[in-house]
């Protein structure tokens, strides 16, 4: 642990962003362009020349934040956040839009924010501004869609951030420690900041804004969402819940059920949005196993992700830019007027795919060799399911409907120059890494030496994914592939876009009727009574006569005889 | 494949090219196949010791996952304007 003194040389990586942000507002043109372009190439120097142990503190009342916390493993995503939002930046440079601008830049900067965070309270502030500025790219398609989606993905950050918190203030109160390290699935408090982490992982059934708010943002905005929102959350989960046994079950059902609707969905972005999820779902495995390599796993295929699956958003996003179009049904015969973004977006493909010499076979590997390692076979064999999937829907779905399929004489040419130099980017990495896995190797956090490229490995694989496109072309042979067609899938999202608006649109008509039938049977009953009441007491009733004196002597001596009686009875 | 402006159709759209991209594929998978009897590749579990496990588990994984997908379609599948009928979209 580092003296304040020497910390505080280091600017906290939020600023970067945060006057960039401020400066973009106010600037136009290659100057902002310019400005925008400094925020990670500085931030990303800054954290280069950061050490290990390094902790900033700030004192607020009698709270002792660490507002700045630097390990290996924070370390990892800060390299990799500053590079996701170089690319990403690049990728949307040629954009007028400011608004797009500023919540890009602070929407990568509390990302990277986040990852620093020390402590619960100031993961919580970082969360929040992650929720609140990813939202904006999402309204800034400015169309009534997108609000509606915009809001229905608000809804849930706002959901993980009040769990967060709760959970953060429960284990105040009861440790008076908030610092943020291993928590594990001790208390309920911990169950709240689980299921914080877990919304933001894509839990099942909590998955939606990741399908219905990312296909609805902007071509460039997309981009940026599919960087930082989850891979923050698999950060916060591999330091707050390593080796949760339950993760490998919840990552394993993330991995495979996407597929199915990845394979029938017509907007190629929500393809890629189930297929995030799926990839989710291998580093959420990784994490549940909780081992040196199963981490390192995790961690390292969420870096590769953020490139691979960056590329294949954004040569989607380029697409949309171009044509205007996003569907399988509306898209084809792309690679004449694009032949570089086809290429591009080939290298992705192959990359999500995880052919040898491509990133995500150099991580994912990890995990699976570490699911053989702890004799988790079941897991295993639908991972290697989900693996195949992969190569379906991402692999194959996405390049070939985009760009091949059945040319739709759509006029298109190349995207802006920034937009391919971006993907080049991204695409060379995912090469380089996947040819060269030591550039990764290096920055893992964990102590775990592995080597992908053995004989048995690269076979297996090479074998999986041939007989796997093989299954493809047969299916396309006998006509058994399924057609694009134009259709809306119904996922967990039909239960508060249907379900729930139905059942409260249900109760407020049982309410409506109960209210009738219960004011029918009050005046029935009060005038009931009523009646009752004006028969007996009522200018003509029984009670209102005048009696005369003679009977009520009667009645007199009546009671006094009953009274003698009973006197002598006893 | 139609073509508006000219005759010249892409080398994607070029049957006699996508026969040849099937049967280099035909090729790859054949001699992955053949390399399964003579590499001796390492064995986790019990399963892995059938040959070509790999070739024949992807082959028949990808074919499942959209026999299934087809018919989660048909449960699923609604029209594109669902969520706009009855009244738009609920938040």
């Amino acid at each position: 642990m580092n003296s304040r003194g020497e910390a505080m040389t280091n600017l906290h990586p939020f600023l970067p962003f945060l006057i960039a942000a401020i400066l973009a507002a106010f600037t136009r043109g290659s100057l902002r362009s310019a400005i925008m372009l400094a925020a990670p190439l500085f931030g990303g120097y800054q954290v280069m020349q950061a050490e290990s142990g390094t902790m900033v503190m700030l004192q607020v009342l009698d709270l002792e934040l660490i507002i700045y916390r630097v390990d290996e493993l924070s370390l990892l995503f800060g390299y990799l956040f500053h590079l996701g939002a170089f690319i990403c930046i690049l990728f949307a440079l040629h954009l007028k839009d400011t608004l797009q601008h500023v919540a890009g830049l602070l929407y990568a900067g509390s990302a990277i924010g986040a990852v620093f965070a020390g402590d619960l309270f100031t993961l919580f502030v970082f969360w929040e501004v992650l929720g609140l500025t990813s939202a904006f790219l999402i309204w800034a398609s400015r169309d009534e869609r997108s609000f509606h989606a915009g809001l229905r993905y608000f809804l849930f950050q706002v959901l993980s951030g009040v769990l967060l918190l709760g959970g953060a203030l429960w284990i105040w109160w009861t440790t008076g420690d908030i610092s943020f390290n291993e928590i594990g699935l001790g208390s309920g408090a911990s169950w709240l900041i689980f299921m914080a982490f877990g919304i933001k992982c894509g839990f099942p059934l909590l998955h939606n804004w990741i399908t219905d708010g990312y296909p609805a943002s902007t071509p460039t905005g997309t981009v940026f969402l599919c960087a930082f929102t989850t891979k923050a959350a698999i950060y916060a989960m591999a330091r707050g819940f390593p080796g949760t046994e339950i993760l490998i079950y919840i990552g394993a059902f993330m991995a495979c059920y996407p597929i199915f609707f990845a394979v029938i969905e017509n907007d190629l972005r929500k393809v890629l949005a189930y297929s995030m999820i799926n990839q989710l779902g291998f580093m959420v495995v990784g994490i549940g196993i909780g081992s040196a390599l199963a981490l390192n796993g995790a961690v390292g295929h969420a870096f590769n992700d953020v490139l691979f699956k960056g590329l294949l958003f954004m040569s989607m996003g380029a697409v949309l830019y171009v044509t205007g179009r996003s569907k399988a049904s509306d898209l084809g015969g792309l690679y004449r007027a694009m032949p570089i973004t086809t290429t591009l977006c080939i290298i992705g493909a192959m990359t999500i795919s995880a052919f040898p010499l491509f990133s995500a076979f150099v991580s994912k590997s990890m995990v699976m060799t570490a699911l053989l390692d702890e004799g988790h076979w079941g897991i295993w064999m639908a991972m290697l399911f989900a693996s195949a999937g992969v190569l379906e829907h991402a692999g194959i779905k996405i390049p070939y409907f985009a760009f091949f399929a059945h040319d739709q004489s759509i006029k298109a040419k190349e995207p802006p120059v920034n937009m391919l130099l971006a993907m080049a980017i991204a695409a060379v990495l995912c090469v380089a890494i996947g040819s060269y896995p030591a550039i990764l190797y290096n920055i893992l956090p964990y102590d775990a030496p592995y080597s992908p490229y053995d004989i048995t490995h690269v076979l297996t694989q090479m074998q999986l994914l041939a007989f796997a496109i093989l299954g493809v072309v047969f299916l396309h042979r006998t006509g058994r592939y399924p057609d694009e067609i134009p259709s809306v899938n119904l996922d967990a999202e039909w239960f508060f876009r249907r379900m729930f608006p139905a059942i409260y649109r249900g109760i407020k008509v049982v309410i409506s009727v109960l209210g009738e039938m219960g004011g029918q049977a009050v005046r029935f009953t009060l005038g009931f009574f009523l009646d009752k009441l004006s028969r007996h007491h009522g200018p003509s009733g029984i009670l209102a006569r005048t009696w005369p004196t003679g009977s009520m002597v009667l009645w007199v001596m009546v009671l006094l005889f009953l009274y003698l009686i009973l006197y002598y009875v006893e | 494949m139609q073509n508006g402006n000219n005759e010249n159709i892409g080398w994607a759209d070029n049957p006699v090219i996508r026969q040849r991209i099937r049967n280099v594929l035909y090729m790859v998978c054949g001699l992955l196949v053949v390399a399964d009897f003579i590499v001796h590749r390492h064995v986790y579990m019990p399963l892995e010791k059938i040959p070509a496990f790999y070739a024949l588990y992807g082959f028949a994984a990808l074919v499942g996952v959209v026999i299934l997908a087809k018919l989660l379609r048909k449960v699923v599948g609604r029209s594109e304007d669902y969520y706009e009928q009855q009244g738009g979209s609920d938040d």
